[in-house]
């Protein structure tokens, strides 16, 4: 039997970017705020100091910040004719795990998304007709528009000091910046990255074949910033261990270097670690949560009792636990029947590597998110009459880092290993780089989350199911961006190009991105989205998932963290201004 | 390499002190609540342990033996510098194997086991260390039968090579191994050895960074960013620094 505890006004479900926000926010006004997080406390100091941060075996290939799969994974399966297995071990995405969640260790890529990506699918069939769309595709309009939050995205990028420079400043088009992005409230908090040689060798290119490149805004500080909350970040060194690795110099925006160090010092928050919650509590009625049950690490469980659950456990968590708890309608993909679970998706990357003439690019010279990007060929940015596909993305140059186990460029036909091996290794590694384009994936019918019938958790509850596959949308638009790409590479001068579409089937062993999306979405109708457009549940008004990607109706074409930081900021205040007034359904 | 698992005592718990934070219930509750300040402590980081030299702690000597010579044809020693068994590849694999990574620590490996596609991932139950003993032991088999009873590192150069080329493609059938599978494994963690800091065991002196003229552990480039096409000037420098910042008597 669970062991009960003193009730709090809110109990926080993982204490990553999302939680940490909500958990300020709402502590500021006063609320008794408890954070439960499945992983250990981490700090700088203690876990990722630069004296040893920079350890490319350790966190980038044993994964040492990261879910270990023993304590918590999914099933994975293409399609529902496959049995789906265990993912054993994490290599095709990268959950988080521990205080700071997947901001500890992401890469700090910190887009918006376009005004179109929010009403998408209207905007899709009013430009291309009624039938554009295919019949199995299962996009939706967001219940937020752009001018809605734009003032949170705002918020979001002044907590992190996000580096970068506008394109559009209150509809006027600012030279250098992004030319197809929403209208921004103000330029960034601090200016834009130094560019590499490999960067700017791909914006002349750019530049010289009629597009408009601009900087990577970037959550790895151009210069030492202290946020709103009061807390100082430092400048970012180009260390090159950035993805996958905690931020030795408190450049990287994560929840430790922007939110923990106030978050802390509020006598009314604590946060309780390596205790992971394995279920939220409804009431008789099922329409009100009670609190969570969690089972700390000695295998004792408790019981937290709270007047306000938020959900704050990354996409897939957020699905199991809802799933698990019996909360909101799962969805049944046979009949487009239930919410809970639907429109999975994720994103759809590609590359275009190069091998250049007499170049010293220093490669190891990088951050998370640096680089030069056009954004051309994103959402709806380029006419798709006649094209066979909707979608699109950016693509560009960024030297994330040249870190040697899993980056050693060579040219085509080169043996695995031997003396030719070793001599094309020692030519290549200062002239070899890969571009890339970062593309939508839409959602579908058959693409979705559920429970797995077969394997179990360490606690014996069943894992999450992902069933996924790209789809000819998807496929034949990586395919239009690659060739955009190569068209754009072929000006840099290069000795060898090759140019790789995405492929089907979807891979779960090789990495894209962790941006799994969907499952939870929000939206204006309960019979296709879970939350309202508060992130509200729509069947217990006191739950909440505000802002983690599982609320994304679809993914496109940019990195979510904006998005979710935007969509948290978003959250807190409907909590604050309207849900504390007049507890009860804010839609 | 220190990690916090969910069966292991964490080491905050036993560090941690009793005037900053409380922890939920008694006994063995290893979870804590923290709230008024940053649960900083002092001395309570996780650097790496140094791997140190002297006998092997998972392989037989024989077993050793077909490691060193294999990493050494899988990165041959030339004009270019060391190959892998001067590097310290094989004591890099023999140290992984004896840790944590040799038994699939941290990963999901209840059953049921079943052959997925390859999109799903290694579904089988073996972790490394055993898949090495197995797959050293096949290949031992088959080098006494198709080589005189000779063993692996009795091979001439080119014998080596040849059989290693047979494993990559599978045309070399080994006894209960796929031998694919096995060439992919100690290839892969072959040149992890080469590449990974020093401080793992191998890339001795720094070989493989010296190789392709990757800095290491420098950690600060801000005056380099913008010299474009000019060579980094440094060393590269490991966690634990360089030989030659030792002072020698
Ligand atoms: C390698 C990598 C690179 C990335 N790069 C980028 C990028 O460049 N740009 C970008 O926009 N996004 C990037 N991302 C994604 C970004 O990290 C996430 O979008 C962001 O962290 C999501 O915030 P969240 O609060 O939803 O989840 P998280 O920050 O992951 O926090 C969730 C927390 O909940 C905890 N938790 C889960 N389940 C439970 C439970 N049952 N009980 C208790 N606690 C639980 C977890 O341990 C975790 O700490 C990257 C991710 C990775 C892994
Ligand atoms: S690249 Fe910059 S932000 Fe990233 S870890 Fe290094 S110093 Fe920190």
């Amino acid at each position: 039997m669970a062991r009960k505890l003193p009730a709090k006004d809110v109990v926080i479900i993982g204490l990553g970017w999302t939680g940490s926000i909500l958990a300020y926010e709402l502590a500021k006004s006063g609320l008794n705020v408890v954070a439960i997080e499945r992983g250990p406390w981490r700090d700088t100091a203690t876990d990722f100091p630069p004296a040893y941060a920079q350890d490319e075996l350790r966190y980038a290939v044993r994964l040492d910040l990261f879910l270990r799969p023993d304590q918590q994974t999914m099933t994975f399966r293409n399609n529902a004719s496959q049995t789906a297995m265990p993912i054993r071990s994490f290599s095709g995405f990268l959950p988080g795990n521990g205080v700071g969640g997947a901001g500890v260790h992401w890469n700090g890529q910190t887009w918006r998304f376009l005004p179109t990506d929010f009403n998408i699918r209207s905007h899709l069939e009013e430009r291309y007709g009624k039938d554009a769309l295919p019949a199995d595709m299962t996009i939706q309009d967001w219940p937020v528009s752009y001018d809605e939050l734009e003032p949170y995205y705002d918020r979001f990028e002044k907590l992190c000091g996000t580096s970068g420079k506008a394109g559009n400043l209150r509809g006027q088009k600012q030279p250098g910046g992004n030319p197809f992005e929403g209208w921004r409230s103000s330029e960034y908090p601090t200016p834009p990255l130094k560019q590499g040689l490999g960067a700017t060798l791909f914006a002349e290119a750019a530049r010289k074949t009629g597009h408009s490149p601009f900087p990577q805004p970037a959550s790895n500080l151009s210069e030492a910033y202290v946020n709103p909350l009061g807390v100082k970040l430092g400048q970012c060194t180009y260390c090159g261990f950035c993805e996958r690795f905690g931020c030795g110099n408190y450049a990287k925006s994560s929840p430790q270097t922007c939110v923990l160090p106030a978050l802390m010092r509020f006598p009314n928050f604590s946060a309780r670690t390596e205790s992971e919650v394995t279920k939220i509590n409804l009431d008789s009625t099922g329409r009100r949560a009670t609190g969570v049950t969690y089972v700390d690490t000695s295998g004792e469980e408790w019981e937290q009792p709270a007047d306000i659950v938020l959900m704050c456990a990354f996409s897939f968590f957020n699905v199991q636990l809802m799933l698990l708890s019996g909360i909101g309608k799962p969805y049944d993909p046979q009949t487009g029947q239930g919410v809970v679970g639907r429109n999975y998706a994720y994103q759809t990357t590609s590359s275009v590597s190069l091998i250049l003439k007499d170049k010293i690019l220093n490669p190891f010279i990088a951050t998370g998110s640096h680089g030069m990007i056009i954004d051309d060929y994103n959402g709806d940015n380029f006419d798709h009459t006649g094209l066979g596909f909707f979608g699109g993305g950016y693509m560009g140059f960024g030297q994330t880092g040249a870190r040697p186990i899993q980056t050693r460029p060579v040219p085509k036909g080169t043996p695995k290993w031997g003396a030719e091996w070793k001599k094309a290794t020692a030519e290549t590694y200062q002239r070899g780089l890969s571009l890339a384009t970062h593309a939508s994936s839409y959602s579908y019918k058959d693409c979705y989350l559920d429970l797995d019938p077969t394997y179990k958790d360490r606690f014996g509850r069943p894992l999450l199911r992902m069933t996924f596959d790209f789809h000819d949308n998807e496929l034949k638009m990586s395919a239009f961006l690659t060739e955009r790409l190569a068209e754009i590479a072929k000006a840099m001068d290069p000795v060898e190009m090759t140019a790789s579409p995405r492929k089907g089937p979807y891979d779960s062993t090789i990495y894209q991105t962790t941006h799994n999306t969907g499952g939870t979405v929000m939206g204006a109708d309960p019979s296709t989205s879970v939350l309202n457009r508060y992130c509200q549940s729509w069947d217990v008004h006191n739950i909440f998932v505000p802002g983690g990607a599982s609320v994304f109706p679809q993914n496109h074409g940019y990195n979510p963290t904006d998005t979710v930081g935007a969509l948290a900021y978003w959250t807190a205040d409907a909590i604050r201004n309207r849900y504390l007034k007049n507890p009860g359904p804010l839609v | 390499m220190n990690r916090n698992t969910s069966s292991q005592p964490s080491r905050r718990f036993l560090l941690a002190s009793a005037t900053a934070f409380f922890f939920v219930g008694t006994g063995l509750a290893r979870a804590r609540t923290l709230g008024g300040s940053l649960p900083w402590e002092p001395g309570t980081a996780t650097p790496p342990t140094p791997v140190r030299p002297g006998p092997w702690l998972f392989f037989t000597a024989d077993e050793a033996a077909i490691v060193e010579a294999a990493v050494d044809r899988l990165i041959p020693p030339d004009n270019r510098g060391p190959g892998g068994k001067d590097a310290g590849c094989a004591v890099y694999i023999d140290r992984q194997l004896a840790g944590p990574y040799g038994r699939s620590e941290g990963l999901y490996t209840r059953p049921p086991f079943m052959a997925g596609a390859a999109t799903q991932g290694y579904q089988m139950p073996d972790a490394p260390a055993a898949r090495y003993r197995m797959g050293l032991r096949a290949l031992a088999d088959h080098i006494k039968s198709n080589f005189a009873g000779k063993s692996f590192r009795d091979l001439a150069p080119e014998d080596q090579d040849k059989v290693l080329k047979g494993l990559e493609s599978g045309s070399i059938a080994l006894k209960d191994v796929k031998s694919a599978d096995f060439f992919t494994l100690l290839l892969g963690n072959t040149q992890e050895g080469f590449f990974a800091d020093p401080i793992y065991g191998g890339n001795r002196d720094m070989a493989g960074w010296k190789l392709i003229g990757f800095p290491g552990a420098r950690y600060d480039y801000r005056d380099w960013v913008e010299r474009h096409n000019e060579a980094y000037p440094l060393p590269p420098v490991s966690i634990m620094g360089r030989s030659d910042w030792t002072v020698r008597e």
